[in-house]
């Protein structure tokens, strides 16, 4: 199961945070196929956000065919995002060796972060924000 | 004061006599009550509803933008309403034309005296317009009160009963619809002891006793008047995640006044703001921002022909807050407002053009 934090102030759409926790624990293999997302019940009676925003992230994360709502039953993974980031993998093992290393050298975490994240945007396209339509139709399983 | 429990109680905490005939909160079940939790029988009309019901899950999620085409009975409606106390009193709320759809969670803010309080005891069936018609549900304030929860702001109560005593009059007096486990938790959340009088019990444990008799009451529209204002801020993100629950497990229409605009962005989907008793927003909050635009331009940038909320000139920077009229300049920065940005701007102009929408239906009702 996964628990959602919102950060009200980090400037990013609250369904979108959602979204993104999601894959992220859909990455780190958090949520697995078959596992179910929390209610909106349950998220929003957590975190005091709006039903519809829960709604929302649940569709967007249908539409890209992460999940499932089955109907009655509620919101399934129904499938990862690869989990290279699990915790014994070797590509994790090399970033601790390079982060060891980059603290080494004398980087703190700012030039961490400023680094990876150059070498990230050379080498991977920045993902443009898809728009979510409004209005879509899709079925939502969600029980109480 | 004696201690004998009274089984009269002689009226709201601390004898407040402000035209209210009611009891504390609203609780009354007038008419015939209906089965215990079937709360969808009871509506006037089998409205989509975009979140799930108890038990059961509907078919499409179809939020209702940004056309809603058939139009279901509004939670809330209001028609050229307006409200003046005394004869020759202030108006506390003019021309108040805005519709408020079903399973809504819906901000109503504006300055004190905006008309906010008015507008609630309206809707709750307190108070008797002056003009125009507020219609509940579908129906009238009166005819609406066994599905209507409201909780004034001074959150009255019986000062004398115990909080076990309070609660098991909100059971009495809703017969058929008492939601016992949900009342009871929320004052178990609180840490109240049930043998407590309400008298000795603080302000903030009086709004979660007068939350819990709204919410027991499982109400299909909860009206509440400034409902966080004495809460610290842990019972108040608890107490909003127990309304948000409310909303989405029973589609519960949720409309709640408040002068904290940033606490309110996350928890609610729709925006009435409230200025000199008019309504000058109304609508969806995603709406409501994407329909405005914060700009950054230089100083002699003509603004026409959108329509200008706020503007301000800094050295030779332009900022300004707009409603487009079409598409802006490339050249422009732009920028989406918040929430709490948009009605900000709006409080500091009182003269900015509003955006209520005028709804057809209320110019057939006018007409």
């Amino acid at each position: 199961m996964v628990e959602y934090r919102i950060d009200r102030h980090s400037g990013v759409a609250t369904y979108v945070q959602i979204v993104q926790q999601t894959k992220q624990a859909l990455r780190l293999g958090l949520l697995q196929p078959g596992d179910q997302l929390p209610t909106a019940r349950e998220v929003v009676e957590a975190t005091a956000i709006n039903p519809n925003t829960v709604l929302k992230a649940y569709r967007e994360l249908e539409r890209e065919g992460l999940v499932e709502a089955r109907r009655g039953l509620g919101t399934f993974v129904r499938r990862s995002l690869g989990t290279v980031a699990a915790e014994d993998s070797p590509l994790r093992a090399e970033l601790h060796a390079w982060a060891d290393r980059a603290r080494e050298a004398g980087l703190d975490r700012d030039d961490v972060a400023a680094l990876f994240t150059s070498v990230l945007d050379e080498r991977f396209a920045v993902p443009v924000p898809v728009p979510v339509p409004v209005a879509e139709t899709h079925s939502q399983g969600d029980p109480a | 004061m004696t201690d004998t429990p009274t089984d009269r109680p002689e009226g709201p905490a601390d004898g407040r006599s402000d035209g209210r005939t009611e009891g504390p909160t609203d609780l009354r079940t007038d008419g015939p009550t209906e089965g215990p939790t079937d709360r969808r029988t009871d509506r006037p009309t089998d409205r989509p509803t975009d979140r799930p019901t108890a038990g059961r899950t509907e078919g499409p999620i179809n939020r209702p933008t940004p056309a809603p085409a058939p139009v279901p009975a509004p939670a809330l409606e209001a028609t050229a309403l307006g409200k003046r106390f005394g004869r020759r009193g202030r108006r506390a709320l003019q021309d108040c034309t805005f519709h408020l759809p079903a399973g809504r969670v819906c901000a109503v803010v504006g300055h004190n005296g905006a008309g906010k309080s008015t507008l609630l005891a309206l809707a709750a069936g307190l108070l008797a317009p002056s003009e125009g018609t507020v219609t509940v549900l579908g129906t009238t304030p009166a005819a609406a009160r066994a599905r209507v929860g409201y909780v004034a702001q001074d959150k009255p109560l019986y000062p004398q009963l115990s909080v076990a005593e309070t609660l098991r009059m909100g059971a009495d007096l809703n017969p058929g619809r008492w939601d016992e486990v949900t009342a009871d938790r929320i004052v178990a959340a609180g840490d109240l002891d049930p043998r407590a009088r309400i008298r000795s019990l603080s302000g903030g444990q009086r709004t979660r006793v007068a939350l819990a008799l709204a919410l027991g009451k499982r109400p299909e529209l909860l009206l509440l008047d400034e409902p966080m204002a004495d809460l610290d801020p842990l019972a108040r993100h608890q107490l909003m995640g127990t309304l948000m629950a409310q909303a989405a497990q029973y589609g519960t229409t949720i409309v709640m006044s408040s002068h904290v605009v940033a606490e309110l962005e996350d928890s609610c989907d729709h925006l009435l703001l409230m200025g000199g008793g008019r309504v000058r927003l109304a609508g969806e909050i995603d709406e409501l921002t994407a329909g405005h635009t914060r700009v950054a331009v230089t100083a002699d940038t003509d603004l026409a022909p959108h329509t200008v909320v706020e503007s301000r000139t800094t050295g030779r920077q332009l900022s300004a807050l707009i409603r487009p009229a079409g598409p802006l300049p490339h050249e422009w920065r732009t920028g989406t407002p918040t929430l709490e940005e948009l009605v900000l701007s709006y409080l500091r102009n009182p003269e900015a053009p509003g955006l209520a929408p005028v709804p057809d239906r209320a110019e057939e009702a006018a007409a």
